[in-house]
């Protein structure tokens, strides 16, 4: 008598609003990639193993700085922020959740695309866009509350440029979370070896240790961007627990905030 | 016409599990629904559940957390001492000896002022539940209101009741039971092993103070339970073999009597039977998997496990706890509860917790339900053993009482 359907195409039940912007066809290529980004026991797994810590991070740094209440409904609610390199959109949805309004950006429109696919049924309302932190600055868009740098500057060609251009979307008085991995000996074995080729992790070829960031020189990079760096935090793995936790420990992964005075 | 509503969750059961689920994560700000086939009325109803539960201190903190505790204290028995004694009924072929090994648990060894437990008839726990739920704006009680489909969809779940009206939730719990029809809905297969073994459950009234002792002895056709209740009164789960139990059924009330006390032996003096037999074929059943995209398995629907060692509705306790603790820490993150990058949290807390406590009593029940005499003799060195080493009695009444491992914080210790 009752049945349910595992995946279901409801129309009914897809948008809020009803109203679609997006090609259905284009709609299932990217939903299928969608699906492979929000796996969390596949392709992306650590990702998803260690986003609900740096997203506390980051709302927990948000609320002391923005003095809100993080026990609130939507701690954020008010404040706009910009999540550079997004992806599938781990890092964006939350922050909507969380009552942000979040613009998010990525170079690849695969990327881009895939993210869409899976906001939209979820009526998350996020402003996704193929572009780059220059073009932004270019078309004069922001400045943000809350600027996100996650897993970004050891892709990017100049990291000085870069923080510099990111740091011109920052409203004075607005803040920026940084997280990326430490050049030393540690990192290579653990993010790179340990991750890529032992684990499998992550697609062999992910990262180029040489493009790796060591605190002192984001920090100094972020000074010279003028902002003041106000916290920094390792992220740790702890593989017999399999979990991850915050810690002073920034051999591997770190996390820096910074505020724009 | 279209009548919808939107919670954050939408729970398919409104039994022990299913209401206690409603409460606990409306008491951490989800808004819940609790949908039931049946009407409280019917359900409240002293003939509708005469069994009773097992409550371990550690989910008895659940029901204090929740406020539910004054509520269900005055009706509560509290197990001081447990004995467990390996024996014979008594009968044309046997004086009924017990074995002079058994094992003595006493609360009082683990230095708290605490019970190992309580016993509480499951009524007492249904009142005390709906009457939360009528209190708790957080929770939509529809009952009656049958289930017609429920779809998961990308981005929210659908209930759609017979009555028309829809339901809309990220997540939705399947509390409905061990033979839960949402979970086969959703396609989630189970392990299952049938015992040829039948539980006769009745209530009895006797004329000596139990003085908070339960007691368990392992019978050859299975375990027989004798669990302390309020006003002179005890709980039996008398487990038979299902080819024997239809007899003991049809037995008169005299004749009923006149077994108990075969079995029971002297020490609560004459018993009278107060109430209703109920019989339960014995089953243990354990879902192979206790989430898929925006549906969570708690309780029996989960995992049914043997009611030996009386952990049944500790188990699902736990599971509520766990799963209000796991959805929590999601949401506060901003995470989709009803993905599986949330879901899959629960899974990993609970289902080796549940999966091997079920083995652990499938064997239990294996090893006693027995009268192969190598076999006895094993046991009853096994049974003298931790009858006399202290700290594995402490470990063996922790773990009754489900305090070890990583608990919820419903369920954590105070401090």
């Amino acid at each position: 008598m009752a049945q349910s359907e595992l995946t279901s195409a409801d129309p009914a039940a897809r948008s809020p609003s009803g109203r679609t912007t997006i090609d259905p066809d284009e709609v299932r290529k990217f939903s299928a990639i969608a699906d492979e980004w929000w796996d969390p026991f596949g392709k992306f797994k650590p990702l998803h193993k260690f986003n609900p810590i740096r997203l506390a991070y980051i709302r927990d740094g948000a609320c002391a700085h923005f003095g809100r209440d993080r026990r609130a409904t939507a701690p954020l609610e008010g404040l706009s922020l910009l999540d550079i390199g997004c992806g599938g959109g781990l890092v964006a949805e939350p922050m909507r959740r969380l009552g942000a309004a979040v613009t998010a950006i990525d170079a690849s429109e695969r990327n881009i695309k895939t993210a869409m696919a899976h906001a939209e049924p979820l009526g998350l309302d996020i402003d996704y866009r193929a572009t780059t932190v220059e073009n932004l600055v270019e078309e004069n868009a922001g400045p943000f509350d809350i600027v996100l740098n996650l897993e970004v500057v050891e892709h990017v060609a100049d990291v000085d440029v870069f923080l510099e251009t990111s740091a011109n979307l920052i409203k004075p008085g607005g803040m920026t979370v940084m997280a990326t991995i430490n050049r030393t000996l540690k990192a290579l074995a653990l993010a790179k070896i340990g991750a890529e080729y032992v684990l499998r992790w992550l697609p062999a070829g992910t990262h180029d240790p040489r493009k790796f960031v060591k605190p002192e020189e984001a920090k100094s990079a972020l000074t010279r961007a003028g902002l003041s760096v106000t916290a920094e935090a390792g992220v740790s793995y702890n593989p017999l627990m399999d979990i991850w936790r915050i810690s002073d420990d920034t051999d591997v992964n770190y996390m820096l905030t910074a505020l724009k005075g | 016409m279209s009548d919808i509503q939107n919670f954050d969750i939408v729970i398919i059961g409104g039994g022990p599990a299913g209401g206690l689920a409603g409460l606990a994560l409306a008491a951490q700000g989800f808004s819940c629904a609790v949908v039931d086939a049946m009407d409280p009325a019917e359900m409240r109803a002293a003939p509708f559940d005469g069994r009773t539960s097992a409550i371990s201190y550690a989910s008895a903190r659940v029901f204090k957390r929740l406020g539910l505790w004054d509520a269900m204290a005055p009706e509560a028995e509290a197990i001081r001492d447990i004995l467990v004694t390996d024996g014979r009924a008594k009968s044309r072929f046997s004086d009924g000896t017990v074995s002079r090994f058994f094992l003595h648990f006493d609360s009082r060894e683990l230095g708290e002022d605490q019970p190992l437990g309580w016993i509480i008839e499951n009524r007492v726990i249904r009142d005390a539940l709906f009457d939360a739920i009528a209190a708790e704006d957080g929770v939509t009680l529809f009952a009656p209101a049958r289930r017609a489909a429920t779809k998961f969809n990308p981005g929210e779940a659908v209930v759609d009741l017979a009555d028309g009206r829809r339901l809309c939730a990220k997540l939705v719990i399947a509390a409905d039971g061990r033979h839960s029809a949402l979970r086969a809905e959703a396609g989630i297969k189970t392990n299952e092993w049938r015992y040829n073994q039948t539980g006769i459950v009745a209530t009895v009234a006797h004329e000596r103070p139990h003085e908070g002792f339960a007691q368990e002895f392992f019978l050859p056709s299975g375990p027989f339970a004798i669990l302390p209740m309020t006003n002179n009164r005890s709980s039996l789960v008398w487990t038979e073999r299902t080819a024997a139990a239809p007899a003991y059924m049809a037995l008169n009330d005299k004749a009923f009597r006149i077994e108990i006390e075969n079995r029971f032996g002297p020490y609560l003096g004459p018993v009278t039977p107060a109430g209703p037999r109920w019989s339960y074929p014995l089953a243990f059943t354990l879902a192979q998997t206790y989430v898929a995209p925006r549906l969570a398995l708690i309780g029996d629907a989960a995992h049914a496990v043997h009611p030996i060692a009386g952990q049944g509705y500790n188990l699902g306790i736990k599971d509520i706890a766990a799963l209000t603790d796991v959805l929590a820490e999601g949401r506060d993150v901003g995470l989709d509860i009803g993905a599986l990058t949330v879901l899959q949290n629960y899974q990993r807390w609970r289902r080796f917790d549940s999966a091997s406590l079920a083995l652990g009593t499938d064997l239990l029940n294996r090893l006693f339900s027995n009268d192969f005499g190598p076999l006895r003799f094993a046991r009853d060195i096994g049974m003298g053993a931790v009858g006399r080493v202290k700290p594995l009695r402490a470990f063996f009444m922790r773990q009754a009482g489900a305090d070890l491992g990583a608990l919820p914080s419903l369920m954590a210790r105070e401090g």
